[in-house]
């Protein structure tokens, strides 16, 4: 039997890899892949954390969270390849319009 | 609501309707309306005085005011031979101005204007006089005050009688402010506002002192001298007496109503009212005798060499109240209204005579550029001189019996009261100097003026002098319901009609003492016009060259003693510079100004700082998303191991 804090360390493990990645890089679709990294880094420990309290709203949460994703990378998607057929760039320092 | 209500509220309809229906409607029809409301309420007011003659006391409330707790104030009528024969001066000179208007405003722009506030000034002054308690006597008091900036400055167009308006105003605040002080101390001393009370309870305040700035004073001198305050702004008196000359520049009509009838007559009735507080102060006494001999002395004593007809009557008029409040302070009361009451008739007179001859005159003032009126216009001329002759105390007119009244009871009044009858005797002496002085340089001789104004020339219409004739009866009769006894008359106003109204002050004097007095006062008055007619009929010449020889004195009558440069430097400058340098440079330019525009000011300032954090990179919020999220685990994490 795998101990709960394996997956926990997974998970965070997961959820760090995710944060450095859209920290560190600047390609829009590798900062979009981190997201969901980070995602569903909390979906293994809401799935661990459910099978411990033997509680099933754990796992129904991921399953929102998943259909969420999905529409989420598919409208993000969306808007970097619009954003790429209007200014030819990919790399998110190039891109600052919201400069205040 | 009984019939007395009329009286004020007729004017105050007609104030109403002429002031909404005036300008669109009315127009140059304005008079109709306004001469039949106050004729209505003069109707009612001679009805009621004669129902007051008859032994009628009324003393009601008309409608609640304001009520709060103990404190209960209506509007209420109170009419007592005081009020009495106030509302016949009031009535019956307003009346008469409003007729004269009718001719004199004829083709004014501001018709309509015209006659709603001489409608909206009778109501005021009918509150005042009918009022049953001090806050009605104060909403009188202060709305007169406010017809009276209205109709000073009724030429909005010029700058000249917009600054009098502002001055009349102005002035009458600085005694406006000692009057409510009084109010305000009535109240707390004896907890009621209604005449009835007060007088009630009059005696309690006797004896009572009031600690002010570490002295102990007298309540009653206080609260006496206070009111007497607002009456000295109200009445024109020293020091605040400026206004009333200045206030020459509204209408003639307008002058003639405040100065004959609803306003400056105000303080005078207000301390008449007042005589039983008064009198248990003889220090407040003293101070009303004399300032009123200053003021008298004083105004005469300017009159006597100004060129301004309308300047010079006002004069006499500051010199006239002085004479009724002369009378007031050595407790001859019923003395100075039966003075007030046979004044407003000639000074009435006067001035709507001097109106008529600036009428004829094409505006002119001056009466050195006048003369030789007499042919020309000969009713103006004739009711000028008897108003004239009235004002100098030329037995049997309306002058002298209560000049005489006052002098005699004066005279009556210990030592005070001798000083007063001696200023007063003076004071006789000079107003028939210069009353015969406007008579003869105005009216005789020949016409100094220029070619146009001769050929314009001409008698006024009747509207003016039907007016100026019926005042010229008041004028000579007014004075005829005091006759003393010891012309054979029965002093009818002093020992009937207001014998339970004043107290009837106690003669020592003998007979032989009283033939002196009118005597004196017959002969120094006899003696002014001699003085006059020799000066200014006999031979013309003369006045220049004594002018000549005393420059100084001249010069310091003519600039009417310096008050004005005197309160432009001590008061009106200063007050500039504050306003100027201290409120307008500093209050308002810094601290105002700079809280209204600092705040957006540093509120910009903080957002300038605060948007660079915007920068646009993604990461950089993300960065920031980040290090928040890490600081609050952190927190959370430490204090939960604890």
């Amino acid at each position: 039997m795998v101990p709960l804090n394996w997956y926990i360390i997974l998970s965070a493990v997961i959820f760090m890899i995710g944060v450095a990645g859209f920290l560190i890089r600047r390609n829009l679709f590798i900062m979009l892949m981190s997201i969901e990294l980070m995602l569903n880094a909390v979906n293994i420990s809401l799935v661990a954390y459910s099978h411990y309290l033997q509680d099933m709203k754990g796992q129904i949460f991921v399953i929102f969270i998943i259909t969420v994703a999905a529409a989420e990378a598919a409208i993000g998607l969306a808007i970097i390849v619009s954003l790429f057929r209007n200014k030819q760039k990919i790399h998110s320092d190039e891109i600052a319009e919201m400069r205040g | 609501m009984s019939k007395y209500t009329l009286i004020p509220l007729l004017p105050l309809i007609g104030f109403v309707i002429t002031i909404l229906f005036g300008k669109q409607f009315l127009k140059y029809k304005t008079h109709y309306v306004s001469i039949l409301a106050v004729f209505g309420s003069f109707v009612m007011s001679v009805i009621t005085f004669f129902e007051v003659a008859g032994g009628a006391r009324i003393n009601e409330d008309v409608l609640a005011w304001i009520f709060s707790g103990a404190f209960k104030v209506s509007f209420g009528l109170m009419i007592d031979p005081l009020t009495a024969i106030m509302l016949i001066v009031v009535t019956s000179v307003s009346l008469l101005v409003h007729i004269y208007s009718v001719g004199y405003m004829h083709g004014d722009t501001g018709y309509y204007r015209f006659f709603s506030y001489l409608n909206l000034f009778t109501f005021s002054m009918l509150m005042l006089v009918t009022a049953n308690n001090l806050l009605q006597l104060y909403f009188g008091w202060e709305a007169v005050g406010l017809c009276s900036y209205f109709l000073i400055g009724y030429y909005i167009n010029k700058k000249s009688a917009a600054d009098a308006g502002k001055k009349a105003f102005i002035v009458n605040r600085f005694g406006d402010f000692g009057f409510a002080l009084g109010v305000i101390m009535v109240f707390l001393y004896i907890g009621s506002i209604n005449y009835a009370d007060i007088f009630a309870n009059i005696n309690t305040l006797q004896g009572k002192t009031i600690a002010i700035l570490g002295y102990d004073c007298q309540l009653v001198t206080v609260i006496s001298l206070l009111l007497f305050c607002g009456a000295v702004g109200k009445s024109a008196q020293i020091p605040l007496h400026v206004w009333l000359a200045d206030a020459m520049e509204g209408p003639t009509p307008v002058s003639a109503l405040i100065h004959a009838a609803t306003m400056v007559t105000a303080g005078v009735f207000m301390v008449a009212r007042f005589n039983p507080l008064f009198d248990l102060s003889p220090v407040a006494m003293g101070v009303v005798a004399i300032t009123g001999a200053t003021t008298s002395l004083f105004a005469a004593t300017i009159a006597l060499v100004q060129n301004d007809i309308k300047r010079i009557i006002a004069y006499s008029t500051v010199s006239q109240l002085g004479y009724m409040f002369l009378a007031c302070g050595v407790g001859a009361y019923g003395a100075g209204v039966f003075h007030l009451f046979t004044h407003a008739y000639f000074k009435a007179l006067l001035f709507l005579c001097a109106g008529s001859v600036m009428h004829a005159m094409a505006g002119e003032l001056d009466i050195q550029k006048m003369g030789g009126l007499r042919k020309f216009m000969p009713v103006t001329f004739a009711t000028f001189f008897i108003a004239s002759i009235s004002i100098a105390g030329i037995p049997p007119l309306a002058g002298f019996f209560s000049k005489d009244e006052i002098l005699w009871l004066a005279y009556n009044g210990g030592p005070v009261g001798k000083l007063v009858w001696v200023m007063g005797t003076i004071v006789a002496g000079l107003t028939a100097f210069y009353s015969f002085r406007i008579v003869y340089l105005a009216f005789f001789g020949k016409f100094r003026g220029s070619h146009e104004q001769q050929h314009h020339l001409h008698e006024s219409p009747k509207s003016m002098t039907v007016p100026l004739m019926i005042l010229a009866v008041g004028a000579i009769c007014a004075g005829w319901i005091g006759i003393p006894e010891l012309l054979g008359g029965n002093n009818w106003i002093g020992q009937t009609f207001f014998h339970d109204v004043f107290k009837h002050p106690h003669i020592t004097a003998s007979h032989a003492e009283e033939w002196m007095v009118i005597g004196v006062s017959v002969i120094v008055a006899l003696g002014g016009i001699f003085v006059s007619t020799y000066f200014y009929f006999w031979n013309p010449e003369l006045p220049k060259k004594v002018g000549a020889q005393y420059p100084g004195i001249y010069k310091v009558l003519w600039n009417k003693y310096y008050v004005d440069e005197f309160y432009d430097l001590v008061i009106v400058r200063p007050t500039f510079w504050i306003a100027n340098k201290i409120l307008v440079g500093f209050t308002d330019a810094k601290i105002i100004e700079g809280i209204v525009n600092g705040v957006p000011k540093l509120i910009g300032m903080f957002g300038d700082k605060l948007r660079k954090l915007q920068t646009g990179y993604v990461q950089h919020y993300a960065i920031s998303m980040a290090i928040g999220l890490f600081v609050i685990l952190a927190i959370v994490l430490i204090s939960g191991l604890k």
